[in-house]
This record gives C-alpha cells, structure tokens and sequence, in this order.
C-alpha cells in the first residue's frame, strides 16, 4: 500500500479540516461557490465586480447572498473601478473582495499596487484562464503566476494563495481575506478554471471553528495616529474614515503620516517597510502540502490542478515502487524558498508539470545552486487541455 | 447669508503638514479650495463625516491640504474609490474634487456611470482646459484651435461641454461657475452637498502659467477678468440676444431634479433580500 501522510505546515488551516463536522452538511458544489462563500464566513461585506468567465458565478452568489446579510454588492463598470471601489471600501471599514479572470486581472494591476503602497487591506480572486489576451476564456492555464507578482509596476512583494480542490478555494478564501487583514495589503487568490468550475463534496466546518483575523484598530488618540507605524513590527493599526482619525492616503510615495514625500531616507523607509512585513513573516505566510517526501528520490512540484494531476500519478508511482513524493505549495508568492532548497538538495530529479511555459520552473532554477542539486524536468503545456496524471507518470517512469 | 471670517480657512487646512501647497502662482485651484471650506463651514459639517477624494492632476492635489478624510487615488479612478466609501458608509458626505483630464478623459467611463447610478456624491470638476501637472497637453475641454503641447499646430478636435455631458448621463444636479465667481461657487458648492443625489460642478478655471502662456491669454488677473467677461448667468440667457450669448461660458444651475438615488435604493433592495417590508 503506498504511503499516504499528508503534511500541512500551518496547524491553524489544519485544525479547520479537523473540526469540519457535518453540522453545516455535506454539499456537492463548485470552486467558485466555494469562494464565494469562504468571502462570506470570512467577514467579506463589500464586493464589487465586472462580469467575466470563468469567475462569474462568484459575483452571482454574492449578488445573492450579501444583500440578505446587509452588505454591499456593486457590479461596477469595468475592473478598473471594481478594484478601486473596493479599496474605497476598505478604507471605509469594509472586508472587501473582488473576483476577476486574465483580462479583468490585467486591468486591475495599477489599482493592486496602490492597495499595496497605501497597506488597504483586500483580495483580488483570480480564475485563471488561457491567455495571453482574450485567449481561451473556458480553458485552463496557469499563466499568471508570475502577473500575481509582478503585474503592477514598481516593487511590490506579494502574498499569493494557490489552492488545488474546491474545499481548499473556501479555506483559502479565508486565509486570503485574514491575511489581508492583518498584513494590510492585496492578497491575491490564484483559483485554475478547472477548480472554479469543478464540482466537489464539501463540508463547510461551523462557523464557531473557523479563525477570523480582523485588522487592528488603533488605541491611540487621533492626533498621535500614524497610518504607516513602523514599531508595530511592520504590521501596523488601521483607522477607518469616519473614525474621527482623519488622515490622508495617496499612492504617492509617502510618510509614516501619509503625506506625500521626495525625500530618501523617507521612501526608503516606506519601501522597506513594504518588503519587510513580507520578508520577516515568512513563516506565517508560506503554506506547503508535503506528501511522501521522506524518502523520495523523485520529487514533483506542482500547484493548483496539476497538483492533482500529480497526486495520482504520485499514487499509481508508489504502488509501482518508485519512490516518488509532491511538493505543492498553497502559497505560491512568497515562494517556499526553503522547503524547495531542501527538496533540491534531497531528491535526484524534480518534475515540474504546468500549465505555463515555465513559471514555477524559473523559480525553482533560481534556487539550484549546487551542482549535485536535482535535475530539473520540465512538463509544460499551453492548449487549453490539462495536464493528465498519465502525462506526469509517463515522466515519472522515464527519470526513474 | 451668514459670513465666515477669513480665519476659518485656516482651522481647515493642515497648515503645518504639507504646506507650500504644489500650485503655481495665479492658478485658480486655491480659490476652489476655499470656496469648498466656506461652504462645509457655513453647512457646519462635520469633518469627521467628510472624505475628500481625488484621481491624479493639479486639482487633484487638493486633499492633501485639508483636514478632512482625504484620499487622493489613482489617475481617472476618484468616482470608482468614492463609490467603494458611500456604499459602505452612505451616511458620510463624499466630495469628489477632480480635473478635466482626470474625470472626462481617463476617467470618463466612472463619470458617466456614476451619474446614471445617481449615487449621491459631490463632484467639483475644475476645468483648467488643459494638463497642467504633465506640462500642458491638450484635454477633452482645451478649445478647438487652442495650442498645448501636443497640439502645437493647434486643436482639431471639439471640445466636451462638460455639463451636457454628465446631465445626458443621468446626473441630478448639473451647475457652472468659474473661478471668479467666488460667492456664486460657495452657495453651488452648498446646493451640490446638499443635493441627494450625483452632483457636479464645473468650475472653469485659469491656468495661467501653462495653458495662459501656450495661447497669449495674459497675466493671471486677465485671465480671471476674461472669465468675468466673457461667462453670462443663465437668468440672462433668455434675454439677450443670441450673438450675446454665443461662446459664452454659461453660468448656473443647469439641471436640478429629484429622483431615487443609488444608495437609499441599495438600501431598499437589501430590505427586500432579507424579506422585511417597506415601512
């Protein structure tokens, strides 16, 4: 029999899983229903979006569903403003969220950055499909991993949720939601069509077990306010509109006050302060799933869809008697740096299936330093089509 | 009317934060500014409730100055972040202060589609004719046959009238006045607050040093008695003879209806979502 352990690094997610008792029931539903209904345990009470497949139908829910409980849906007339009034939102005191595909991704990159250099708090949920342009919008891919990053101009590190499963897109809503909120930045979640559109069996956990992270409030008085606190470990309060602090936001380079700056050492601060509360929460933010590495000679690394590609043919491998392992991470920006250098440094030959030209390729290139590190063999594939487990075992049997 | 002493600007302003201000000399966007702090005081507002949100430009540097909620967002996009802040919090005046470029170029589309949602917000619109902060480049209002500096052989195209555009949009409460106009700016300010529903207020301006220089318009005090000269109220409009009027700057308030406004309509649908009945 192979040998199934299943690693997750961050007991919190973990303990969701634990406790998901049927007391909400059992369900068959989609990714995309599963988003949108992590929004809303989560604490999402403002949406605004721009219709576009395949990430649609997590609009028509919330069209639905927040009315009902008192929050805001807007359908606003483009990406451009989806992504600002959401931020808008936030600022106003709203969990806000907005769903998207690769166009309407594309639009929303300057608007991503100023989330990310004015520290608002919310989530950008991306439903990748084929690009580049209006490509195959009913097909899969997985080119955008490097857009979640780098998309908007300027440095601006990222947080990135990559989930494979429609009950990871509903745990990874939340976690998206609660990292924004207590990093006070955009998190992006990185959804496969396949996942936003597939069908699944889901226990939603009570809503008593689930961990909600809300921003923190400031506790000083209004004139002692500063809305970018550097000694609050880079993770600093955040006042609403309306809360008698009155400060000023601009996506200008700014200082800790938020007023516009030219000077050095203050945009070197603000940059750096950027950087850092990604940097020194590394372990906070990384999330891998680890399965029968141990004592793997070949090793895949592989996201979202792939990634369950993968787990078959890990399967069909370890009853064959390769000894054969997955590294997936569910956060792919910041990337696993360390789990990948390990994996590098343990196994022979590492298979990166995606469906990209070499995204999480490049990345993986990146960190071989040494020269006895694993060979690196690329499965690559941008027709729409997925890449089957039969693909990714072939390969397996093939380096073994 | 009551009248507010000059001192009153000065309890608005952070005047010991990012003052010198940005703004050449004679542009008109102070005289805005202060035509927008006599209006919220002698409302006696609140400034806790007020956001001030502006896209990118001369005019749009105004928030920064002044003690309010201030956001100062991204080129084009101020409607689309002041829509985000009155859904979540209608309760709360949002002024929208923006420029010709910024909300009829590359903000056009929230221009139009916030009008048409009629969500209750404020709009100044200073019209400057040009883009000032980039250096002088023609704008969807600099005139035809006017020189900037992408138009150095001189405008071919038409010009937007601003007021047409958002009142054909849906807009509730549509008003002109320029710059020199100060009192007649204050009581539309006012009016446009106090409007519940999409309000807009062109104010045509002087830019002097940019758009005056690259079309011999003269020194900044020219420029401000052209917009005295050459502007006729709308209550003078019916008397006077057409070739009085042609090419005149018409002043007033060119549109004021009532009708459902955005949030108190979003308000009803979530009563209805949650099956309680009308009251």
């Amino acid at each position: 029999m192979p040998n199934t352990k299943t690693k997750l690094t961050k007991p919190e997610e973990a303990k969701v899983e634990a406790k998901a008792k049927s007391a909400r029931g059992s369900r068959l539903m989609q990714g995309n229903e599963a988003v949108a209904l992590g929004a809303l345990d989560a604490g999402v009470n403002f949406f605004a979006g721009y219709p576009i497949t395949p990430s649609t139908e997590i609009a028509e829910i919330l069209s639905y569903e927040l009315p009902k409980r008192g929050g805001v849906f807007i359908q606003m007339e483009d990406e451009l403003a989806s992504i600002c009034s959401i931020i808008g939102a936030s600022l106003a005191g709203a969990k806000s969220l907005t769903a998207t595909s690769g166009p309407g991704f594309s639009l929303m990159q300057e608007g991503i950055g100023y989330a990310k250099i004015t520290e608002t708090p919310c989530v950008v949920v991306n439903v990748q499909r084929v690009g580049p342009s209006t490509g195959m919008p009913t097909s899969p891919a997985q080119g955008d991993i490097m857009q979640a990053k780098w998309g908007s101009h300027g440095d601006s590190p990222a947080i990135v949720l990559y989930p494979d499963s429609v009950r990871e897109s509903y745990e990874l809503t939340i976690r998206a939601v609660n990292l924004a909120e207590k990093y006070r930045t955009c998190v992006i979640l990185l959804l496969d069509e396949v996942i936003g559109h597939m069908r699944e069996a889901v226990t939603l956990p009570d809503i008593a077990n689930i961990r909600i992270i809300n921003r923190i409030k400031p506790t000083v008085p209004p004139h002692w306010y500063k809305h970018y606190d550097e000694n609050q470990k880079y993770l600093s309060p955040l006042a609403s509109f309306g809360e008698g602090y009155r400060y000023n936001v601009t996506g200008l380079t700014h200082d800790a006050l938020g007023f516009p700056t030219n000077k050095p050492n203050e945009a070197q601060e603000m940059m750096d302060r950027l950087r850092k509360k990604i940097s020194y929460n590394i372990r906070d933010l990384v999330q891998i799933e680890s399965r029968e590495m141990e004592d793997a000679k070949v090793a895949i690394f592989a996201a979202g869809i792939t990634a369950r590609a993968a787990k078959a043919a890990v399967s069909t491998a370890r009853a064959e008697g390769i000894p054969v392992g997955l590294l997936r991470p569910l956060t792919i920006w910041p990337f696993p740096d360390e789990a990948v250098r390990k994996m590098l440094h343990n196994v022979e030959t590492v298979i990166v299936p995606e469906m990209n030209q070499g995204q999480l390729l490049h990345e993986i290139q990146r960190l071989t330093k040494a020269k006895d590190d694993s060979d690196l063999v690329p499965i690559q594939k941008t027709d729409g089509t997925l890449i089957t487990p039969g693909e990714i075992l072939r390969v397996i049997r093939e380096v073994h | 009317m009551a009248s507010i002493p000059q001192k009153v600007i000065h309890e608005y302003l952070r005047h010991d934060k990012k003052f010198p201000h940005v703004w050449c000399a004679g542009c008109s966007n102070g005289i805005v500014l202060g035509s927008i702090i006599r209006a919220v005081a002698e409302l006696q507002l609140d400034r806790d409730d007020i956001v001030m949100v502006s896209g990118i430009g001369c005019s749009s540097r105004m928030p920064v100055y002044v003690d309010f909620n201030t956001l100062h967002t991204l080129h084009g996009r101020a409607l689309a972040f002041a829509t985000g802040v009155k859904m979540f919090k209608p309760h709360m005046k949002v002024i929208v202060v923006t420029g010709d470029g910024d909300c009829t170029a590359i903000g056009g589309n929230h221009l139009i589609h916030a009008a048409r949602r009629n969500i209750d917000l404020t709009v100044i619109l200073i019209n400057n004719n040009i883009y000032g902060m980039t250096g002088g480049q023609v704008s969807p209002t600099t005139p035809h046959s006017a020189y900037a500096t992408t138009a150095p052989y001189g405008n071919i195209e038409p010009d937007f009238n601003l007021c047409n555009l958002a009142i054909g949009a849906g807009a509730s409460f549509v008003a002109r006045t320029t710059a020199f106009h100060t009192q007649e700016m204050q009581n539309y300010i006012k009016d446009a607050i106090n409007h519940p529903g999409f309000a807009l207020l062109e104010v045509v301006s002087a830019c002097p040093v940019i758009y005056g220089r690259l079309n011999k318009k003269g020194t900044p005090a020219d420029m401000m008695k052209a917009m005295r000269d050459n502007s006729v109220p709308l209550t003078a409009v019916e008397k006077l003879p057409p070739e009085k009027t042609e090419g005149k700057i018409i002043r007033g308030i060119l549109k004021k209806e009532i009708r459902p406004e955005y949030t108190a309509e979003y308000a009803k649908l979530c009563q209805l979502a949650k099956g309680e009945k009308d009251e």
